[in-house]
């Protein structure tokens, strides 16, 4: 197991260099520059800007002197809209925000996902089936930014339960947390009902059931494992997605979270800012996906000869 | 799983009523009412929205000043947006662009997938493990972000769009061809091939991806919503295309900015790019439900 964890850290570990490095070469062919925009500027103070930001060396300098300060100290570099800020203190303080968000919308998609399928798959084809099921399906076609507005229009606007925005009250996360985590949700209810339809007409399971195993017992003890396996493979991209998602989500709701620097930066040609949005993304999702393998090798005892 | 698959030629002999898996799955798929709807929606919709180009009444990227936002009436069945362009006009056109967008992108990932699959799965052995290492890490990266960067760096324009959004979306694709060519390699034809003395190759490109082709349409069909939601979510980021073109993304966005005053705004393109992507959902997995590619629906 710990060789499974190290070799797989070990993999990671090239991936992310050369991520960081097509990410560097492919924002230095970025055209106009965040200095363009503003206005009266003499060239000796652009010159003195491209200085202070070593864009004057050479690429393969600059290139080095970045990968040499991040992997040192882990310096992303400093903001080039946001003057006098460095990119590591913006992030530090939306990142947190973003990651709050982003494990407010997965625990809500495994706790409604999970639920709805193991209760789907316990009443196979009937009205407790049916239903949660078509929503599910339902739920996988529409992408967040119509469920986003709607929900805002319908319970925000509408309704007025909630505040169409911002991010300031325990109530604000609910419909950012439920937006982004609503097609992971449907889509794991599916895995789950799927998985443990799969278990639950094993003979194992009989056996359990003839031993006077009480349901509770069958589906706790017995089932969930191996019903839930391939929920748990799906974590990986599920993770990846609501990286993605969060970009979205944020805009919508206006959270201040790392998203948005990410989406402006695209704007105002902040290469340093984007470069380390897109770093930090990079290892979330590496990260996230690593830990995802390794909960599928605990849960499941055959992948480890492998 | 694909040994008793029919090949493109047999299909093409065979005629004899009810034999053929190709026309078992043709009645299957008919008995599927909710594919045969979504595929109907989709035939109606694509013929409307390019005729929309033709015939419509109101020009979608026609202002009105004057008129201003005004909600569904007779004259504008969808209403009109804050500049008074006719809503309807403009959904149709947002479709066209969507619906090309989705189609060109398929297009671009189908290519991708089936050649870097066939290879991978004809050729075998350690390049075999190498690609399919790449397609898993490429798979665990937050891809969009790139394709967000590839916009930045060359430019928002539309075919750059679809092809950088084809360049991410072919991975699913690629293990497919390569399981399917995996277990046709193993068949006498490609053995009578190889005896005749035929080159890698011609192989790959005249006997083994014809074969596939099949089942590659038919998970065209899936890729389809998915790539028109790429393309949505980077119009709605504001990335995409720019006015005054119009996707169902860039409406979705605009329409969600003043959906306190006029919510038709942003409920007609919901609508309109909802009903697409169920519809296109349905009938592809109906279709492959129809084939049993695998085996069964997750």
């Amino acid at each position: 197991m710990l060789r499974f964890i190290l070799k797989r850290i070990l993999q990671a570990i090239p991936v992310l260099f050369i991520v960081a490095t097509a990410t560097f070469f492919l924002l230095h062919k970025m055209p106009g520059g965040p200095f363009d925009t503003e206005k009266a500027m003499t060239p000796e103070m652009k010159k003195q800007l491209e200085a202070y930001y070593g864009l004057d060396k050479p690429v393969g300098r600059q290139y080095v002197d970045y990968m040499k300060r991040l992997i040192l100290h882990g310096d992303l570099g400093m903001s080039q809209k946001y003057f006098g800020w460095s990119v590591n203190e913006l992030l530090a303080n939306s990142l947190p925000i973003s990651m709050e968000l982003g494990l407010e919308g997965m625990v809500f998609a495994l706790f409604f996902g999970l639920l709805a399928g193991i209760l789907a798959s316990l009443r196979k084809n009937t009205a407790g089936d049916y239903i949660p099921m078509s929503i599910a399906t339902l739920g996988i076609c529409i992408p967040s930014f119509v469920t986003g507005p709607i929900l805002i229009l319908v319970f925000a606007i509408w309704l007025g339960w909630f505040n169409s925005s911002g991010w300031f009250f325990p109530r604000d996360r609910i419909l950012p947390a439920a937006t982004l985590g609503l097609y992971y949700m449907a889509y794991i209810s599916r895995l789950a009902r799927g998985g443990m339809l799969e278990i639950l007409n094993q003979d194992f399971i009989r056996t359990a059931r003839a031993k006077g195993a009480s349901e509770w017992r069958v589906v706790w003890r017995h089932s969930l494992r191996g019903g839930l396996l391939s929920v748990v493979t799906f974590l990986g991209p599920a993770v990846s997605g609501i990286v993605t998602g969060s970009l979205v989500v944020e805009t919508i709701f206006n959270i201040p979270g790392a998203a948005r620097f990410f989406v402006r930066a695209a704007f105002d040609r902040d290469g340093p800012m984007l470069m380390g949005t897109t770093l930090v993304y990079a290892v979330l999702v590496v990260v996230m996906n690593l830990l995802a393998d390794i909960v599928s090798v605990w849960m499941n005892p055959k992948l480890r000869f492998e | 799983m694909s040994a008793e698959f029919p090949t493109v030629t047999q299909h093409a002999g065979e005629i004899e009523p009810g034999h053929s898996l190709w026309q078992d799955a043709w009645l299957r798929l008919r008995q599927n009412k909710l594919a045969v709807i979504g595929g109907i929606f989709v035939a109606i919709l694509t013929i409307a929205c390019f005729l929309s180009l033709l015939i419509a009444p109101h020009a979608y990227e026609k202002t009105h000043f004057a008129l201003g936002a005004t909600a569904p009436s007779a004259a504008h069945w969808l209403g009109t947006d804050i500049l008074g362009r006719d809503m309807l006009a403009r959904t149709l056109f947002g479709g066209c662009i969507s619906l090309s967008v989705g189609l060109a992108a398929t297009l671009v990932s189908v290519i991708i997938g089936v050649l870097y699959g066939a290879i991978s799965g004809y050729i075998g052995g350690r390049l075999d493990v190498v690609m399919m290492r790449i397609v898993d890490i490429v798979y665990s990266l937050p891809f969009v972000v790139f394709v967000i960067l590839i916009l930045v760096v060359f430019g928002q324009h539309i075919i750059l769009m679809f092809m950088a959004i084809g360049a991410v979306s072919w991975l699913d694709m690629a293990r497919i061809v390569r399981a399917q060519v995996m277990s046709l390699k193993r068949q006498e034809f490609v053995e009578a091939a190889i005896a005749l003395g035929l080159r890698r190759r011609r192989i790959i490109l005249r006997h083994m991806i014809p074969n596939v082709l099949g089942i590659v349409a038919i998970y065209a069909t899936l890729i389809v919503p998915s790539v028109m939601l790429l393309e949505a979510f980077l119009s709605f980021l504001g990335l995409g295309v720019q006015a005054p073109m119009s996707s169902w993304g860039t409406l979705l966005n605009d329409g969600r900015m003043s959906m306190e005053e006029y919510p038709w705004l942003l409920i007609f393109p919901s609508v309109f790019f909802s009903l697409t992507l169920f519809s296109l959902n349905f009938l592809g997995d109906g279709l492959r439900d129809a084939l049993d590619v695998r085996a069964s629906k997750d």
